[in-house]
């Protein structure tokens, strides 16, 4: 920057760090607070709130959460549809896209058409529901996988503006050689375009782990719920802690012992078990997106200089 | 196409070619037209006598009502309640929430060290990648009047006699909604001013200080202009998405307590459509915030390209 630094500027240099540290603290603290309290003995949370480290440490939560059977299945339900949708949908929206920026493709207008329309105009959720139920996806796992196979339009403007980036003269030279286009788009253009793809893998992944929607609108079964979907309960109703607890009695003999072991000190309580589901079931986003972050970046870039 | 083709560039006009772009493409218009256009023939229930017993059938064959469903709308007591609760939170959530985003942005800006700035970034993009169930429930934790942190400090401070009752009580729903949206996707929000800061030309800046311009003035009549066509946008999409609220996060954050000033447009969808089975009615209130929705979304954009002549189409 062109100029001197003035005083006025040393003013607003400070203020302006001292802001960005509040936020940070604000945005942060939170999830802080909830990893400080859920390591903290239940029944010393009572007597007043811990700042920023356990009073009384025990993972007695921690462990009650993850041995769990109803917990434990809700991971598998997530994760599963998650690594499958995301694995799938990505990897068959960036073929799909691929065939769809091939300026040859006939009937590419129509294909254009459907795309937009489907991006910007949905029958809404009752009709989806009744959709759902009539095809017999209601209360059935594949509900989680059949309608989320195709990543969305939205996915294919992003990659379409990506291979935009790819020299012609390589699909061409492929082309003559007598390559297929599944070749084309396996040895061409899939290496070339990870970077998009990880970011787009990124974005599935957060939002496939993230949403209880679908479990919500179209599930009602308990071994089909993810895990959101569980953490909500747990947050609605104490009833649902309650069964956490007496069914992680019943399962599990060393979590039985542990339990009435710690219900003698009262290391668990109904807001620790929630406190600790919570920071568990966010643990792989949080893994996840720093690694990520170069990836994203890139690729949030390319949609918005599309517009 | 046919340029190209007189040319004499028709590779890939042959039918193997042609074959293997289809079977790439349609699996996804099947998809679509399945998930994505079917579920419009629903949308005639809302102008007909619908029984969820007669199945999809009942759809097509039930009785036209002559706009009952939208007639009755209007009657319903918990109409304009649920509007004013959708536009509020929306309205005021905008109001708060852009020109907050524009703000970290700028000044994020201006931090100098470049190590610093990604490392902010980072940290504040990390309340986006928690689900709202998550988030949501934070706050519910925090704010809880029995051992909560902010009822634990503002009773420490005498602030307050007694716990307040965040949550139960409707007043605070609308605050506790637009804080919580606000500090969940700051840090991503900034993103896409950062990016259109970073596409400023540099000599504009050079030719701003050159002239005497600090570097407030530069920010105020170089940055701000220059972004304006992304600002547009992101009102644009604001005003487009009024009557449509964020249903992850307020489901999460509603209870029966605070439902006076909680119930919005698609908290009500879902109350009455799943779980009171009144298909009809609720698709006609979806309906018509679609239509509404639309007409909004051309408003805006009519009147982005009348006054700044930069808009989404």
């Amino acid at each position: 920057m062109v100029g001197g630094k003035s005083s006025g500027e040393r003013v607003f240099n400070i203020t302006n760090v001292a802001f960005m540290l509040i936020l940070m603290f604000a945005t942060i603290y939170p999830f802080w607070y909830a990893v400080a309290s859920s390591l903290n003995g239940g029944v010393d949370l009572q007597r007043g709130p811990v700042f920023l480290w356990p009073r009384e440490f025990t993972w007695a939560s921690w462990r009650t959460v993850l041995s769990d059977p109803g917990l434990i299945q809700a991971t598998w339900i997530t994760v599963s549809r998650t690594v499958i949708v995301t694995a799938v949908s990505i990897l068959y929206t960036a073929m799909f896209a691929y065939a769809f920026s091939r300026p040859y493709l006939r009937g590419r207008k129509w294909v254009m058409a459907v795309g937009f329309t489907s991006m910007y105009f949905s029958g809404g959720l009752i009709p989806s529901f009744m959709l759902i139920n009539w095809l017999g996806l209601y209360d059935n796992y594949w509900v989680y996988i059949i309608p989320s196979l195709f990543g969305g339009f939205w996915n294919v403007i992003v990659l379409n503006a990506n291979y935009k980036t790819i020299p012609d003269s390589l699909f061409e030279s492929a082309k003559m050689d007598g390559a297929s286009e599944f070749i084309v788009f396996f040895r061409i253009v899939l290496p070339l375009s990870k970077p998009v793809l990880a970011a787009l893998s990124v974005f599935s992944a957060v939002s496939i782990w993230n949403d209880y929607g679908t479990t919500l609108y179209f599930t009602q079964s308990n071994h089909l719920q993810t895990l959101q979907y569980l953490i909500l309960k747990l947050l609605q109703t104490s009833t649902a802690i309650e069964q956490l607890a007496s069914t992680a009695q019943l399962s599990n003999a060393s979590v039985f012992a542990l339990l009435s072991k710690s219900q003698g000190e009262g290391l668990v309580t109904s807001q620790t078990l929630q406190l600790s589901s919570m920071v568990i079931a966010s643990i792989p986003m949080i893994v996840m997106y720093p690694f990520a972050q170069r990836f994203f970046l890139k690729g949030v870039l390319i949609g918005s200089v599309k517009e | 196409m046919k340029l190209s083709r007189r040319k004499g560039y028709s590779l890939g006009y042959d039918f193997r070619t042609q074959l293997e772009l289809n079977i790439m493409i349609w699996p996804a218009i099947i998809l679509i037209c399945v998930f994505s256009f079917f579920p419009f023939f629903g949308l005639l229930m809302a102008f007909k006598s619908y029984d969820p017993i007669t199945g999809i059938k009942g759809i097509f064959t039930s009785p036209w009502n002559h706009f009952q469903h939208f007639t009755l709308i209007f009657d319903n007591f918990q109409f304009w309640p649920m509007i004013k609760n959708t536009i509020g939170i929306n309205l005021l959530g905008s109001l708060v929430g852009l020109p907050a985003t524009l703000l970290f942005a700028l000044l994020l800006n201006e931090i100098t060290s470049a190590k610093f700035k990604s490392f902010i970034q980072t940290v504040t993009y990390l309340p986006h990648f928690l689900s709202w169930v998550i988030y949501g429930g934070l706050f519910i934790t925090l704010l809880n009047p029995e051992g909560g942190i902010v009822n634990y400090l503002l009773m420490q401070l005498h602030l307050v006699g007694k716990p307040v009752q965040f949550l139960a009580d409707p007043d605070y729903f609308w605050g506790i909604t637009i804080v919580t949206g606000l500090l969940k996707d700051i840090g991503w929000g900034a993103i896409l001013y950062l990016a259109a800061i970073a596409g400023v030309d540099q000599s504009l800046y050079e030719a701003a200080a050159i002239d005497g311009a600090g570097r407030f003035k530069r920010m105020l009549h170089v940055t701000i202009p220059s972004i304006m066509p992304t600002v547009m946008i992101l009102i644009i999409f604001a005003v487009s998405g009024m009557f449509n609220n964020n249903f992850t996060q307020i489901f999460v954050l509603q209870n029966s307590l605070n439902l006076p000033a909680s119930q919005v447009i698609d908290t009500y969808i879902y109350q009455t459509g799943l779980l009171q089975f009144q298909f009809a009615a609720a698709t006609a209130i979806g309906l018509m915030k679609s239509v509404l929705a639309l007409v909004l979304l051309i408003g805006a954009n009519f009147a982005s390209q009348r006054l700044t002549k930069s808009g989404l189409f």
